[in-house]
């Protein structure tokens, strides 16, 4: 008799090659940006030898300086931010009784996912022009931080509103049979247990706003440069290997940080 | 099944079960009036744990509006293993919860010693659960968990600490409670759930179906551990199942539920032996059902003829009044086979014969079409072997047959 066919999926034909050239896809162009930043010529297209000297040029550069403390302050902070709304709001969603409207709220929240970022980013324009001519008010960066916010609160609510509906309601049951008020048992019981569904939430928040290109394009000012904006400008001058290095180094940054925050929550989930 | 209940013997009743915590350093809960850290401490300890008066729990609204408890009333004494006995979906559990304090009557009163702690969140009441699920803290070590409700408490470490000790040695788990819950077994989970509720000494124990999603051998080592642990605690359990055998060996009362009403409460040989109603004697045990009519009565015993002309003595439940056409009810083991069928209170034609070690079960297809199980226990000497298709009497043992409120 005939061995059984296989229902993996490993096993099927053309899987392997379909495998190896959506990789090749994916991480050739990636490879080949941070093969270049290593050339000593100063040409992206032609290899002349190997070299860090373009990692030192970007590091004593004062404007990547400047973009990479914004994009910091930025991020960081539309991540606090917006992983803090997120909690809230995924409690505020699986916790309680069901309300009217329930249903708006998720569409609501969701709503930068399916919205496209130009919309998005020209409805922002227009948003912080008419506060600005009407109240006179601006912001400063304050305005990108709030913009950044906003798109960012799905991200960080996706993993948390699924951590909390996977976790058993029985837990915070007996929680409160054992005396815990419902806030004690908030602190001791459902935040600690959330604590892998936030480090990935925010993760990704921190992700999705360090990258923003369309939106802060249009809503920064002047010297709200961040380093996606730096680079966009740099590539419409003669490019050199620097730019290279520079993306490297953003590349290597958000590896690190997703691996950090990976890590924590394997760690915590178990 | 019916093998474990031939063979049951009652549960010895020690002469006095002494309250938990007794002749232990201080750390039981003084039964004063007040509160201790907003739990209620009940002024009396009355005869009474706890007095379900007319409770009803109706879900949904309008025309989806399914009443999970219909006025229910029942009291569970101190100290006693109080079971609720149902099928899924009669109520047992929508009780318990109410109990618990994680769901609120429509209506009615839930007093404990004297107290109504129906309006009162489950934080505040002295009542602790075992759940199905264990529910044990994953983030928490064993000792962790089984301090949680003490520290919920208030209470200070180093009483957290003895109690704690104390918990570990009464479940066996010493040695393993610097362990993570999702190290140690199912068995080992269910130990440590009893411990965590049993640690801050409940007035009252609630268990919902705690050892159903244990393995048959570790099951009866557990209806074994927990009947100990009553004994030991002096704690009121209220256990919830839908096992008739578990409910039938543990508990001191069972209440059988149906169709979120009450519809027998009494020992487990009350309700085996004299069930109220016919739902009771078909999902409790093995039962014969015969039709029959009654022909006179005296007071507790009617005479009841069937249609082959044969007459019986028949027990009913009390506040009934059985007249005309009525269900006898006869558990398998209450009746015996006799060789002349003419010598028998009923009689019929052997159709199949199961053998099951201890005993045997004969099935009669009776002259009216019915079917009979005679349930004999095997012995070295069983005088009279039977063939299948043999012509057999039923004989009744005296007092086996009961009738019944539909």
């Amino acid at each position: 008799m005939a061995e059984p066919r296989s229902i993996d999926i490993k096993e099927q034909p053309g899987f392997r090659s379909i495998a190896v050239i959506c990789l090749l896809v994916l991480y050739v162009p990636v490879l080949i940006l941070m093969i270049f930043s290593l050339n000593s010529g100063s040409l992206v297209t032609h290899w002349e030898g190997v070299t860090l000297g373009w990692y030192g040029s970007a590091l004593r550069n004062e404007e990547f300086h400047n973009a990479a403390r914004n994009t910091l302050i930025i991020s960081i902070s539309a991540t606090i931010i917006s992983t803090v709304c997120a909690t809230l709001a995924a409690i505020g969603m699986t916790r309680v009784k069901p309300w009217r409207g329930l249903a708006a709220a998720f569409m609501v929240i969701n709503l930068p996912l399916m919205v496209p970022e130009i919309i998005t980013a020209v409805a922002t324009l227009s948003f912080f022009a008419l506060i600005a001519g009407t109240f006179g008010l601006n912001f400063g960066i304050g305005n990108l931080i709030l913009a950044h916010t906003v798109f960012c609160i799905p991200f960080a609510y996706m993993p948390i509103r699924a951590r909390l509906e996977d976790m058993d309601l029985t837990l915070e049951y007996a929680a409160a049979d054992l005396y815990a008020t419902p806030w004690k048992a908030f602190k001791r019981i459902t935040l600690p247990l959330l604590v892998p569904g936030i480090m990935s939430g925010a993760a990704l928040a921190f992700i999705v706003s360090f990258d923003d290109f369309t939106i802060t394009q249009l809503v920064a000012g002047p010297g709200q440069t961040t380093l996606p904006l730096y680079i966009w400008n740099q590539i419409r001058r003669p490019m050199t290997p620097e730019i290279n290095a520079i993306s490297t180094i953003l590349l290597l940054v958000s590896i690190l940080f997703v691996s950090v925050s990976f890590l924590i929550a394997r760690r915590r989930a178990k | 099944m019916g093998i474990a209940l031939k063979k049951r013997v009652a549960a010895p009743q020690l002469p006095s079960r002494p309250a938990y915590g007794d002749n232990q350093t201080g750390t039981h809960l003084p039964p004063r009036a007040g509160s201790l850290n907003g739990v209620i401490v009940p002024e009396q300890p009355g005869k009474n744990a706890i007095e379900v008066r007319g409770v009803r729990k109706v879900f949904g609204t309008g025309e989806n509006q399914v009443a999970a408890l219909d006025t229910v009333s029942v009291s569970i004494r101190e100290n006693e293993f109080f079971t609720l006995l149902g099928p899924s979906g009669c109520g047992k559990t929508t009780l318990l919860r109410l109990i618990a304090g994680f769901d609120f009557p429509s209506a009615g009163e839930i007093m404990l010693h004297g107290q109504d702690i129906a309006p009162l969140p489950p934080f505040k009441r002295p009542v602790n659960t075992v759940f199905q699920s264990y529910a044990l803290f994953p983030h928490m070590t064993v000792a962790q968990n089984i301090g949680f409700g003490l520290e919920m408490l208030g209470k200070p470490k180093g009483e957290i600490e003895a109690r704690v000790a104390q918990m570990l040695k009464l479940v066996k788990m010493e040695a393993l409670k610097a362990r993570r819950t999702s190290q140690i077994s199912g068995g080992q989970q269910q130990r440590v759930a009893l411990a965590r509720a049993l640690a801050p000494q409940p007035k009252v124990l609630l268990l919902d179906e705690p050892l159903s999603a244990l393995d048959y051998k570790l099951r009866k080592e557990m209806q074994i551990e927990l009947k100990r642990l009553q004994h030991e605690t002096g704690i009121t359990f209220i256990f919830v199942t839908h096992d008739q055998e578990e409910a039938l060996t543990m508990s001191d009362r069972i209440a059988v539920m149906s169709a979120g009403k009450i519809l027998q409460v009494g020992t487990p040989r009350d309700i085996y032996d004299r069930p109220a109603e016919r739902f009771v004697a078909d999902f409790i045990g093995e039962t014969n059902f015969l039709a029959g009519t009654v022909v006179s009565k005296k007071p507790g015993v009617a005479t009841v003829k069937f249609d082959s002309n044969a007459t019986v003595a028949a027990g009913y439940p009390e506040g009934f009044d059985p007249t005309g056409e009525v269900t006898l009810v006869v558990r398998p083991e209450h009746a015996d086979l006799v060789p002349d069928p003419a010598k028998g209170t009923i009689a019929g034609t052997l159709s199949n014969i199961v053998y099951f070690g201890t005993d045997t079960h004969y099935h009669v297809r009776l002259d009216g079409g019915e079917n009979f199980i005679v349930r004999h226990q095997n012995s070295r000497s069983s005088p009279v072997t039977y063939e299948t298709g043999a012509e057999v009497g039923i004989q009744f043992e005296e007092g086996a047959a009961r009738v019944l409120k539909d």
